[in-house]
This record gives C-alpha cells, structure tokens and sequence, in this order.
C-alpha cells in the first residue's frame, strides 16, 4: 500500500540520500577542513565579508610563503648587468591580467608552422603571369617555400581531394577541353567524342575542372595593355653588367618589384652608386666609379659577346679558336639564356626518348577486378569456370606436379644438371666478424622469427619457395646462426628434440612420418631420428644432405627438428616434464667436497661412550686462515703460497662409491688415547676417570682392533702430511720467535726445578726417592732439590724403558709403543731444540742416548706443553698417566706430586695442606 | 619492565661487568660499587652476547637481530653494526688486540669481522660447523668453537689447522684453560670435561649438576684449580680440578643460572640468574644485587 502511495506522489527536487542504518552518521567536516580552491588548485583563504573575502595573493601579500628573492645584482666583463626590470603583471594575480586588458602569455605556435594564409587572388595573378612567360623564375620560389598548406588544404586532401583538381561532386564524363571556334566553322566531327564515352564506363569518374579566377587586378595606369613602364631601379641601378631592360617584363607583379622586393639574380646595393655620382659614405667597397666603356657593350661582332678576360684579338689564335667556338656555340642560344643562368660547358646528354608502345585495338584503359572465390566453399564445376576465366587453367595436381612447388634440387633432378659447387650461402663469403655481427642481430629476431616461420611445413611450401630470395637467405642465415649460437646456454629446439629421442629404446616405426610425401626427405628424418636415439648430438648436421644449398639445408634442419619435438615419443613428454639441475661447475658429475672427510662417527659414539677421547675422537684438517686474519693475529701466514680459504676442497665423482666411505686421512696426533685406555681397562680402574662400565671391555678389544689399525694408516700416511706441513724455514722460524717469547713470558716466573718436574711426571721415579723427597721436607727449595731429582729421573727413565718394552709383548700391542712412534707435530720439533736451547735444561746426554730419537722428541713436545701448567694441572696429569703405569708408581708418584706442589703452594689458593691431604686420600683409596 | 640477563661478562682487568638481556640493552656496572654506568641502547633484539676489548675502550655485542655491534664505551655510539648472519648471533668475542671480533651464529657459521678497516663483509667464514654455534673463545692464536653439532673446534691459525674433538653432545660452553693447554667444555649431557688441547685426551669430567636444556656457562678459576659451572638447580657448582669432586656448591637462588665468569686475577666470580647478577668475593663474603 505504502508503494502505491509513492506512486501517486510527485517528487519535487533532488532526494535525499537513503539513510543506511547500519552506516554510521556522517561527521560533519569541521572548519579547518572546508577550504576552497580557485581554477589553480591554490586554496583560497577566507577571511571575512568585511575584510574583502578571499584573500589575494599569499596571505594578502604577492608572491609565495618564501617571498621574493632578491634579485642578485651580477655585472662583469663578460657578463654585463641586464636591465631587469619589473612589468605590472609582474605584482599582479593571473587571473586579473583579462581584467586589465593584459594578454595572456601563452605558448603559441610561431609564424613558420602556421600554415600560411596565401592571398589567393595575387596566387591567381601569378599563375596567370606564369604561363605568359618562357620561364617562370618566380615559381622557382615557390618550390622551395616549405610546405605550408593550410587546415583546409589537408582537410580536403583527406576526403580525396587532389592539388590541380577542382571542388565539387565528381562527374562521370570527363569535360571536354573547350574548344572555342571563333568564325563559322564546322564543329569538329562527333565519332570520336562517341567512341571516347566507350570507355567512360559507369563507375569511372572524374573530378570537376579547376576554376581559375579571373585576375581582378586593377589597371590604375594609363599605359597600353601589358606594358609596365620604365622601371627607374632597372634604369638607373647600372650594374657591372648591362641589362637589357625589358620593358614588357614578365613581371606583372609590380608591386612586389619596384623597391622592396627583387628578383633573384640581381644583388643590387643599397644606396647610390655608379658613374655619374661617385661612391657614397656608405658605401664599403669603391667601385669602378669611372666609368669604363667597353666594346662589349656594343655588339660589333654577329654572334656573341667577346669573352670578359679582356683577350680578345691578342691570344693566340689556337686558344682563341676554340673559345670562338665556344661563342659559336652560344650564339644559338644568344638571346634565349634567362638571367641568372649560364650555358653548360658539356651539352646534356640527349635523352633517347622511346616513342609509347602502339595499343592493340581492342584495349581497354580499365581493369575489372573479378571476385575471389574460394574453390572450396562452391561446387567444383563453379571452381573450374572461375579458374578457366582466370585465364590460368592448372591441370596439375597442386602437391607435386606445379613447376612452381618445385624446389631447386627437385627442378635440378628433372633437368638433370649436377649440383653447384662452392660455396652455398653467400653468409659463407662473409668474414668471421661480419657473420657474428648478423647472427647477433638475427638471434633479437629469432622469436619472432620462429612463431612465424612455425607454419612453415609441407603444405605450406609452395608459399614458401614463393616468399622470395630475402626470405630464403634469412632462413639460411638462421639456421646458421642457430648453429652458431648453439654453444649458448639457451636450450635451444634442437637440443630439446635431442633430449626428447635420446633413448634408445623408442621404435622409430611407432613413430609418425611428417614427410612421406618426399620420400628422400622422409628417409633424411629417419636418419636423423635414429641418430638422435643412438644420442649423437650433431645428428641433425650429419642426416642432412650435403648437396642442398644452406637455406634449403637451413630449412629443413628446421623442420625436423620441428617435426622431432612435434612427434616425440611418449616417455619424452613425461620426461619433459622435468628439468635437470643447473651445475655451475663445467663438469656436471662431479662435486666440490672437502678434502679431509670426518672420521666415522660411529666410531667416536662409542669412543665417547666408553670416554676415550682423545684419538678416536679427535680429528685433524688442514686449514687456511685467511691472510688478513693473520694478519689481525699478528701471526704469520701458514701456507703463505696457497691461494686457499679455509678447508681444501677437491672435486669428487658425484655419484662414486668412494664418496661414501670414509677415509681415515686424518693426522693423527702424537698419542694413541687407545692405548691408554685399554692398558687401564686391562690394570682396572685406577683413577677417578676412568669409571667405564664393565660392560664395556668387550668393546674394548674392538677399539684396540681400531686403534691398531688406525695407526697403521696414520704411520703410512704421516710421512706425506708431515712432508706437506713441513713449513718453509724462514717462516716457520718467526713463528718461533714469537712463540718463543711467548713462552719465555710465561715460564720467566718458573724455576728449573719445574722442568726436573715435567720430566718426573714423564718418567716415574723409585718409590723410594719420592718417599725420601715427601719425607725430607716441604719447605725445601726445588732448586736445590732439581738436580738431585734429575740425575735419578735419568735412572728411572731406564728402568721404565725396559718396562715398556715388557708391555709390547703383551696384548696391548698400542700400550706404549704408540707413545713411541706417533710423532710430534712436524713443525715442533725444530723450535723445539731452540726452544731446549733457550729455556729449558740442557739433559744430560746418557738419557738421550738411552732412550732414542723418538722418546726424545715426545719428551720435548711434553716439554713443551707441560711447560707452563700449573702446579695443579700437572698432578693430574700425573694421575692420568700414572693409570697406565703400574699401579705402585702412580701412588708414589702422586705422593711425590704432592710434596712438589707443596713447593710451588705460593701461588695456589687452596691451602697446600689441604690439597696434600686430599691426594693422599686419593691415592689411599686407589689402593683399596 | 622484566629484564632477562641471560650473560654476564666481566671485563679483562674485572674492574667492570657487561650485562645484556632481553630488554635490547647492554649495561656496563661497576664491580666494585655495583652502580649502573652506561647503557647501550641499538640492538632490535635481545642481546646475546657481549664482550670488551683488552684496553676497555670498545666493547662488541650480538643479538638475535643477527647483527654484531661494535660500541664505543665512552660515547655509547654504535662504532659498527656488522651484518651477515643468517640467524641468531649466539656469542661474541673481540681478538687479542681487539683488532677482529668473531662471532658465532645460529647458522653454523663464525664469522670474523675487521675492525679496523671499513669493510663490511666479514674476512673470513668458518663454516665447517654442521649445526649453530654456541660459544665461541679466542686465544692469542687461536680460536675455539662449540657447536651444537656436539663438537669443539680449535682452529690453529698458527699451525694452520683445525682440531675437532667429538663430544656427542651439544656444547654448551667451551674455555681455554688459564695457562692455555687445557679446554673446558660443557655440553647437555650434564656434564663438563676438561680435555687436553693438544691430543684432545679428556683430562677430567665433572659431573653432578643439570644442564640438559638450557645454554649454560662454565668457566676455570682465576688459578685453574677449580672448575666451575651453572647448573638449572640454581646452584653454582665447583668442582677441584684435580679430582674431580664438588667441592663446592654455591646456591644462587631459585632459577637457572644462566652464565657465569671468574675475575681473571682476584678469587670473585659473578653469577647471572634471571634479572639479577651477583657478585660473590672471597673472605667477606659481599653480595651485590645489580638487578634491572
């Protein structure tokens, strides 16, 4: 009901806007933000009815929110202080300029593109002129005025409108050039004029004749018809040459002529000159005011002006004859040459002008264009009546028998010529630089190229052969630079049918047969396929046949390969499906790895698991600082000449078994862990350390197994790795050095006493002397006692030996002899005997002599890494290597640890009692 | 605000401690009077990690923001902001001569960065890590890692090698022993070992505190004679180096100790648990609070 309603009602304005419940109220805008803007985007600032509305300009100001800036006043030599001066509109708003009658400033377009507003009755006037004079000079003007035609002019030339023709609606017949008959002739026979609209057939036409204005030129004067009157410039201007004033000039344009406007041969100077008035101050240069009268202005000779040199009748008479000859020559032009223009010295070459060919009888200046009907769409018969009207009846079959689908080799063949030798492509010819300089040119139209040229096939050859020589060459050169280009990256077709066929699997009968319609071509693409299956990769080069020329070869290289991606197997489609990975290396199958490889970590589980670390668990690489981090470390460049980063890398077979197995290439250190632990495993526990679960001896014959093994290798392999460590002398001395004091900064505070201790911890003194140490005092000087100590050490080193040697022959072959042959780090061993040298004791000779090179060496490297530990630090050394030892040696040893600790107590924190005491329990509790 | 300080550092002549938290800040205090010196204010994250140069002038701090901040003490102004790390940057440590930091990242990699020349890029990438590093110790010519991997890596730049011990546990802490033979390690087997540096043979292995989630801290006293470390009980626990029997075991409070560090000559040892840090000395036993 309440719809009827508003039916009825009539609305009166414009609605308000739906109010939408859901959307909520709009806000008002608030003050500051209701702003106006003027036709620039400028705001307009309000500031009341009473104080003049909007303001002006910025804030009542002119100008901007910056102000003006001061001109800078700039005067220089060069640069001369303009004149600038300030116009009004300058203070003045933009929009006020109409208001006081000041033209907008605005960019227009200048005289020179505005198409010119000829006056088209003067154009008339001289058009008319023009064809009363022999030459039309004035016209010439015209040409070289730029083309300015007027919008109307273009206009009209776009609805089809041609310069020379007239306006107005086309006519059917062509007017007839009146021919006025003046007198009572008989008007010209009608046959011809009949036989003329034969040809003015119904769809001719023609466009109306140009009207040309009669010239309205107002004869002002009193003279005769055409007559212009002496012009008194002509008359009086008197140039170096005599002209012969015309007084029927074909001038009629008079006005343009008589002061301002010359014509254009004559350069003629301002101001007065000649032989009657003298040069005058104006003048530049003085001209022969003198008047000199010459012969030449008198013609005494019939024929011609004497020459200007001034020879005339004193040459000899040779030269004079062939310039009278000349003149001869000229004579016949005497009267005729235009102002302004000269004779030619050479005459033109005569043009032989061919007379039109004779028009056969029945010829007709019009063309019908019959309608194209396609022979598919109508009935055959239709077809064939069209075709026979055509005038070109193919009774050949379209595929084969048309000459014009022939190619080349085929037209050869039915010839019978033989094959044309040299070069096939005239690309061939080129020079190297020259071809890439195409192919690079060619390979941005390549795309475009392919889209186009994809069409191209059997059927479509025909077109093809047709398209032309260019066409041809452009594939030739295509194919070339395809094989040019087929280094790039780019997967080109080719590759991809590669790809697509390169198994051998496929059946090639299964296969489709793009081309059994040329048999020859078909058996080329079979070659072609099953060399791509038997994975030849120029097997497309090799199936072709070497006779064709380059574009043809081009050509068909196109097509099979087109044809190979086209049918391509089934399996390839799938495998198209994915993409190899991309390799940066130049060798596909190969990787970059580290050179030393991880031990297996198996092996270290275990070691963990039964805590043998050391050995097992330790692996060592050869590593590259970077030079300038040695250099930040102030240490020198251990591999100085090698240009590597970090690890060594070598590159390994991808997928090569050995990749899987882990080499133990690794430097082994200078003690086998092993062997420790197994003697200790084998003598029981003995220190606090060694808490492997009883579980665990099983294993333990394995790991001996490892150890074992891993040393033979290690020894086998010590010999290259030290020789490749062995560092360059110079260098590795410096190193020295600096480590040297290094050390010597440490050890400083040490007494020798302390070295006699290192190698007490290294051989273990009788029990006997320890007890008489321990028991001698606490507070004796370890300097007095050292020598003592040492000359036993010597002694016990003995006695130890050949207890070592007792132990090779037990199971454990590792328990002491690895401590043996496991050499040092090659490169301690050299600073080493310096380093003996400088800081540490000089050993007694029989001890060296007892105990060979290689204990020597292992006690040095202790030595050295003993050298400054703490006194804590090496009791437990002590024990850990006393475990390995007889049980006895350890506790006395540690008994005697402890009284040297006591020595040394000074420095320590805990009490030294305390710390005696506590080793004492130790080693009771070991006892148990 | 909730400040977690999860490291404390004391500095090389242990004159000043570094803290650095969650709260994007590194603070330097005063050991002695356990006043709050400056504040350093640039990190996007919580910072890790912090260390000061031997000559107190520079100080180098990681955060989570995968960044290594070069700092100027005295003015507080970022001197270097270094980026390259893929991940978190667990731990910083500036060189000998200060002249390159060296920080481990979350992505395996320890990166050592120039500090005097203007490069940005770091000169070298130790990359051998298969997992994030999680402490990292530089010795004058060396350089010692702990990965998560569960292995330490020494790089010799002396000798031009790389020595991996295998521990089978993800490393929480690794130290150079005082005199320099020995590293200290602590992995997540609740357990810390001290191994031979020079044939990584395990000299001893202190066990009886918790540490199986959490990166904890530990370090050798100022005389090598006792080892010490945090413990997730909230205790410090010490052990004689010698013996390898706890000798000591320090409660802190109720939470994890996070991190803790010897003063390099005195016998004081700084605590970190969440929010604080303590001071512990010697004989009269001054306990500071220093929390935020």
């Amino acid at each position: 009901m309440a719809s009827d309603g508003e039916e009825d009602f009539v609305t009166y304005g414009i609605a308000l806007e739906p109010l939408e419940e859901d959307e909520p109220a709009k806000r008002p805008l608030p003050i500051q933000e209701q702003t106006v803007k003027d036709e620039k985007g400028r705001y307009m600032r309000f500031h009341g009815a009473f104080t003049g509305g909007f303001s002006a300009g910025y804030f009542n100001t002119v100008g901007s929110k910056e102000g003006w800036a001061p001109s800078t006043f700039v005067s220089s030599r060069q640069q001369k202080a303009e004149w600038q001066g300030s116009r009004p509109e300058d203070f003045m708003d933009e929009e006020d300029f109409s208001e006081h009658g000041i033209a907008p400033h605005e960019i227009t377009t200048t005289d020179d593109f505005v198409s010119r507003r000829r006056n088209p009755i003067s154009e008339k006037a001289q058009a008319i002129s023009s064809m009363q004079a022999s030459f039309p000079a004035d016209r010439l003007l015209d040409f070289l005025v730029p083309a300015r035609t007027s919008i109307g002019v273009e206009l009209l030339k776009k609805m089809g409108w041609k310069e020379g023709q007239g306006l107005g609606p086309r006519v059917r017949k062509r007017p007839k050039a009146e021919t006025r008959t003046y007198g009572c002739e008989i008007p010209p026979n009608s046959s011809e004029e009949s036989e003329e609209e034969d040809f003015h057939l119904e769809n001719v036409t023609f466009a109306p004749k140009d009207v040309m204005p009669v010239d309205f030129t107002v004869k002002d004067d009193v003279r005769g018809l055409g007559y212009q009157g002496l012009d008194p410039l002509q008359a009086l201007g008197g140039g170096s040459e005599p002209v012969h004033i015309n007084l029927f000039s074909a001038e009629s344009d008079r006005t343009s002529s008589l002061f301002g406007g010359r014509s254009a041969g004559q350069q003629r100077k301002r101001g007065v000159a000649g032989q009657a008035f003298g040069v005058g101050a104006l003048e530049d240069e003085d001209a022969d005011i003198y008047h000199r009268d010459t012969m030449s202005n008198y013609d005494s000779v019939l024929g011609g002006e004497e020459p200007g040199d001034g020879l005339y009748g004193w040459t000899a008479p040779q030269q004079y004859r062939r310039s009278q000859k000349d003149t001869m020559k000229d004579a016949s032009y005497l009267g005729k040459i235009l102002e302004g223009f000269t004779l030619a010295s050479k005459a033109a070459e005569t043009k032989t002008v061919f007379p039109p060919p004779v028009l056969p009888r029945d010829f007709k200046p019009v063309h019908y264009f019959r309608p194209v009907v396609d022979s598919s769409t109508v009935s055959p018969q239709l077809a064939k009546a069209l075709e026979m009207s055509h005038g070109q009846v193919s009774n050949q079959p379209l595929q084969q028998g048309s000459r014009h689908q022939l190619d080349s080799s085929q037209r050869r063949e039915l010839l019978g010529e033989s094959s044309i030798k040299g070069p096939n492509s005239v690309f061939e010819l080129l020079s190297a630089e020259d071809q890439q300089k195409l192919c690079s040119i060619r390979s941005t139209t390549q795309e475009r190229w392919g889209s186009s040229g994809g069409q191209v096939s059997e059927v479509g050859r025909a077109a093809t052969v047709a398209s032309g020589v260019a066409a041809a060459k452009l594939m030739a050169q295509r194919a070339q630079s395809r094989r040019l280009l087929s280094t790039e990256s780019v997967p080109s077709p080719e590759t991809e049918a590669f790809t697509a066929w390169n198994s051998p699997t496929i059946d090639i009968s299964s296969a489709f047969r793009p081309f059994e319609k040329n048999p020859h071509k078909q058996a080329r693409y079979e070659l072609y396929i099953s060399r791509l299956k038997q994975g030849e990769k120029d097997a497309l080069d090799q199936s072709l046949d070497p006779t064709m020329t380059e574009w043809e070869r081009g050509r068909e290289r196109d097509e099979f390969v087109r044809a190979a991606l086209l049918y391509k197997p089934r399996s390839s489609c799938l495998a198209s499906r994915f993409t190899r990975s991309q390799h940066d290396e130049d060798d596909p199958d190969s990787v970059e790895v580290t050179r030393d490889q991880e031990n297996n970590v198996d092996d270290k589980q275990s070691a963990v698991g039964m805590k043998m670390f050391g050995k097992l668990t330790r692996d060592t690489f050869e590593w590259h600082p970077d030079k300038l981090l040695c250099k930040r470390f102030n240490i020198p460049d251990p591999y100085p000449s090698s240009g590597i980063v970090g690890m060594p890398k070598v590159k390994k077979d991808k997928f090569s078994v050995f990749n899987f197995l882990t080499v133990t290439d690794t430097i082994l250190e200078e003690k086998s862990v092993s062997s420790t632990s197994t003697s200790q495993a084998v003598a029981g526990k003995r220190s606090r350390w060694d808490i492997s679960a009883p579980g665990n001896r099983v294993d333990d014959h394995l790991s001996e197994f490892l150890s074992i093994a891993r040393n033979s290798t290690s020894k086998s392999q010590q010999e290259p790795v030290t020789s490749a460590a062995a560092l360059p002398p110079p260098q590795h001395a410096a190193s020295e050095v600096i480590e040297g004091r290094d050390l010597e900064q440490k050890v400083a505070e040490k007494k020798d006493g302390e070295e006699e201790e290192e190698e007490v911890t290294e051989s273990r003194p009788p029990m006997d002397l320890f007890k008489a140490i321990f028991a001698s005092s606490s507070d004796e000087k370890s300097s007095s006692s050292s020598e003592g100590e040492s000359e036993n050490e010597e002694e016990e080193e003995e006695v130890e030996g050949a207890a070592g040697l007792e132990e090779i022959k037990k199971p454990e072959p590792s328990s002491t002899t690895p401590c043996a042959p496991a050499p040092p780090p090659p490169s301690h061993t050299g600073p080493d005997s310096v380093q003996d040298r400088e800081f540490g004791p000089v050993l007694p000779p029989p001890f060296l002599s007892a105990l060979g090179e290689e204990r020597q060496k292992r006690q040095k490297t202790k030595k050295k890494h003993k050298k400054n530990k703490k006194k804590q630090k090496k009791q437990k050394e002590r024990g850990k290597k006393n475990s390995k030892k007889k049980r006895r040696r350890r506790e006395e040893e540690s008994s005697s640890n402890s009284g040297e600790s006591d020595e040394d107590q000074g420095t320590a924190v805990l009490p030294s009692d305390d710390l005696l005491r506590r080793l004492k329990n130790l080693s009771k509790n070991a006892l148990r | 605000t909730f400040c977690f300080c999860p490291l404390s550092a004391m500095t090389i002549d242990g004159n000043y401690l570094l803290t650095c938290g969650s709260d994007k800040t590194l603070r330097l205090w005063s050991v002695g009077r356990g006043t709050l010196l400056k504040t350093y204010t640039g990190h996007g994250y919580e910072v890790l990690d912090a260390d000061g140069s031997y000559d107190n002038s520079q100080l180098c701090s990681c955060s989570s923001d995968k960044t290594v901040i070069l700092w100027d003490v005295a003015t507080g102004q970022v001197t270097r902001k270094l980026r390259g790390h893929a991940g978190k940057v667990n731990c910083v440590r500036f060189n000998e001569e200060a002249s390159v930091i060296l920080s481990g990242s979350i992505d395996g990699s320890v990166r050592c960065w120039d500090t005097r020349s203007r490069k940005m890029e770091p000169i070298q990438i130790l990359d051998e890590a298969r997992d994030g590093i999680s402490s990292l110790k530089v010795s004058e010519h060396e350089l010692l890692s702990g990965s998560v991997d569960g292995r330490v890596r020494r790089y010799d730049l002396r000798m031009g090698q790389l020595h991996v011990d295998f521990i089978n546990s993800p490393i929480t802490c690794v130290c150079f022993s005082q005199d320099g033979q020995c590293t200290l390690t602590s992995s997540l087997d609740s357990s810390v070992r001290l191994l031979d540096k020079n044939t990584g043979e395990m000299l001893g292995e202190y066990v009886g505190h918790q540490n199986k989630s959490y990166k904890l801290d530990c370090c050798l006293s100022n005389k090598d004679t006792h080892v010490l470390s945090c413990s997730e009980d909230g205790h410090v626990y010490y052990w004689d180096l010698v013996e390898g029997s706890i000798s000591l075991k320090l409660p802190v409070g109720k939470g994890v100790v996070q991190s803790l560090s010897f003063h390099p000559t005195e016998p004081c040892l700084l605590t970190a648990m969440e929010g604080s840090v303590q001071v512990w000395g010697a004989v009269p036993e001054v306990k500071e609070e220093a929390a935020d």
